[in-house]
């Protein structure tokens, strides 16, 4: 077994995080290490029992080994117009008129922040956050340093289309050392979905799209990923790059920042890099769709009417 | 020529398959050029691929993830003008890990067969359909990911020469499990999607929603708050952060129609509403509605479409 050790304190912070999420958990990397909890008060209460060996024996592979793990992850953060806001495009029609709009952090990639922060509370890790665009994407890689990443990268380039932004981030990652890179399976702007499966390809990584689960044991990660009229189970080694959705982690876990989060924020490192401009597809215009004509109401206690305007009007059975 | 990969399904080919080599055969006639269709070898019924338009089939060993398809298919393009792809949950992985290894111009979401073919120029949903975007995709070898349900088929026929193929992927990952459901529609491409929310008071009721949905043929949905209280699973919540359907009839029973559902449905044909409040703002977006009870409506409705059917 590969032994991967955190350092102590951040067993502390793991052995909270497992003991509330222990429960039904598949072999991950957590349940590898049930001993976590013990510190010297433990050792003391567990006498010679197997466990206690068991114990000894981790610990010593912890003096021999005292190299804290800490794993990198990537955290790929879109930019991306507030789900009610009203979509404008310009005069010539060729591009979103932002006045007016709310940016937020794309939400499939929100699913992807909050399990980084889950992963470094269980195990311990260092988060990045990047966006590819310009500054003024910088308060979205703001509220996600406040929600709890460590570092923000803003590489400074148009995100003209996904293979520009996935050659950006290639770049960056081939600079950097990550395990884990967690993207969202789509971006709410423009609906392409392409990124991640990109970007895997450039770097030659696994990829699970559609990601609705993700163990990590290790370098071993098993992901769930949602397929066609079902579901999928697949196992990588790290890195991997996934592009994620609802289930990675619930609706429930995702985090808002709070007052001290927003403060640290303040002072956790922000850095542009250039980046490089490019572009395989260019937008030529933009169109709203053709507004619904008024809904036909049909009452309740005629059914067979909204049968036979479905058969004969709508020709929709 | 046009390739097109060919998706199969338990050694079969299903509606999205003949739909990918329509809009294959739709573009290459418009370009004066034939069609090569990409598919596994254990699929049983390749002929039929002639039927929509398939000049050359090319069958092989597929490779069990979608990058190792992709670089099947990368090795197979010579003398591609363009290449097409189902936007099924594995073409919007292969699609895109393609256009990375050819260096393409991809465009996904796409809801229209080529506008112009030099240079391509499609349309697609953007802005989750708040918007239609006009792409045009000539800085690389176009790619288009089409979304099912969106094109419709078209027969018509092509040589259908068959022949094998030994080009081999890199899988980079193993496949520990695979669970399809059987003789469920897949919701992304269903034609018909009967979908409930909270007005359905409680899972036990859905039984006659997936009536209705047997009667119909159709797939069954539901909104997001019912799938995060986990009276459905996940794999059924439609909208935003959701599955984006595209069928011909969206049934909404018990769904008031919040903004971000509403992201996930508005591509629907035609939109049938039934809710209890007559202010619901699923209304506005309705083609056709009924104020009543999903209790008495689901039933009543389920019935007179049971009469409808051994009428027609």
């Amino acid at each position: 077994m590969q032994l991967i050790t955190p350092s102590f304190s951040l067993l502390t912070n793991f052995a909270n995080a497992h003991a509330k999420s222990a429960k039904n958990r598949p072999i991950s990397y957590s349940s590898l290490h049930p001993f976590a909890p013990l510190g010297k008060k433990s050792v003391k209460a567990h006498n010679h029992s197997p466990k206690f060996l068991d114990l000894l024996c981790m610990h010593s592979k912890f003096e021999a080994k005292p190299k804290k793990y800490n794993m990198n992850i990537l955290v790929c953060i879109s930019h991306v117009p507030d789900t009610t806001a009203k979509i404008n495009f310009t005069a010539d029609g060729t591009a979103l008129d932002p006045a007016g709009v709310q940016f937020v952090i794309n939400p499939y990639d929100e699913f992807g922040l909050t399990k980084a922060l889950h992963i470094k509370e269980a195990q311990g890790a260092n988060i990045t956050v990047l966006n590819v665009g310009g500054p003024e994407t910088e308060p979205t890689l703001r509220k996600a340093l406040a929600i709890g990443a460590d570092t923000a990268v803003r590489i400074n380039a148009t995100p003209t289309d996904a293979i520009t932004v996935a050659q950006n981030i290639k770049n960056h990652i081939s600079a950097n050392a990550y395990d884990l890179i967690l993207c969202g399976q789509e971006s709410i702007d423009y609906n392409g979905g392409q990124v991640p499966a990109m970007l895997a390809a450039m770097l030659e990584l696994p990829f699970v799209n559609a990601c609705v689960g993700l163990d990590l044991s290790g370098s071993e990660a098993t992901a769930k990923a949602e397929i066609d009229g079902g579901h999928a189970t697949y196992k990588a080694t790290l890195p991997l790059v996934i592009g994620g959705k609802k289930g990675l982690v619930e609706e429930k876990d995702l985090r808002i920042p709070n007052m001290r989060g927003i403060m640290t924020a303040r002072t956790k490192p922000l850095a542009v890099e250039e980046g490089t401009n490019g572009g395989a597809t260019s937008a030529k215009s933009f169109a709203k769709p053709a507004s619904k004509s008024a809904v036909t109401m049909v009452d309740a206690d005629n059914i067979d009417e909204l049968v036979r305007l479905l058969h004969e009007e709508a020709k929709a059975i | 020529m046009v390739v097109v990969f060919v998706e199969t399904w338990n050694q079969g080919l299903k509606k999205a398959s003949f739909e990918a080599v329509s809009y294959a055969k739709t573009w290459a006639t418009a370009a004066g050029v034939g069609v090569k269709a990409i598919v596994n070898k254990e699929c049983t019924s390749v002929a039929d691929l002639a039927q929509y338009g398939a000049d050359e089939i090319i069958t092989l060993a597929t490779s069990a993830t979608a990058f190792g398809v992709a670089q099947q298919v990368n090795n197979m393009l010579d003398g591609a003008i363009g290449v097409v792809v189902a936007g099924t949950n594995f073409g919007k992985s292969m699609a895109p890990a393609l256009a990375a290894l050819v260096g393409g111009a991809l465009s996904t979401n796409t809801t229209s067969t080529p506008k112009s073919t030099s240079p391509v120029r499609v349309e697609r949903g953007a802005f989750s359909s708040k918007g239609i975007e006009t792409i045009e995709l000539a800085g690389g070898l176009p790619i288009i990911s089409f979304v099912p349900n969106s094109i419709g088929l078209v027969e018509s026929p092509g040589a259908g020469t068959i022949s094998e193929s030994s080009a081999s992927g890199n899988d980079l990952l193993t496949v520990a499990d695979r669970t399809v459901a059987s003789g469920k529609v897949a919701l992304p491409e269903a034609e018909i999607v009967v979908s409930a929310g909270r007005g359905m008071k409680g899972p036990e009721n859905w039984g006659m929603v997936e009536e209705l949905a047997t009667t119909l043929g159709a797939a069954t949905a539901c909104s997001k708050p019912v799938s995060d209280i986990g009276w459905r699973p996940h794999s059924e919540h439609v909208g935003q952060t959701g599955i984006q359907v595209n069928p011909n009839l969206y049934i909404a029973i018990g769904i008031s129609g919040a903004i971000q559902h509403l992201a996930g449905v508005s591509a629907s044909k035609t939109i049938v509403v039934v809710n209890t409040d007559p202010e619901a703002p699923f209304f506005k977006a309705a083609d056709y509605g009924i104020v009543g009870d999903a209790f008495e409506v689901v039933p009543k409705l389920t019935e007179s479409l049971r009469a409808f059917k051994a009428n027609h």
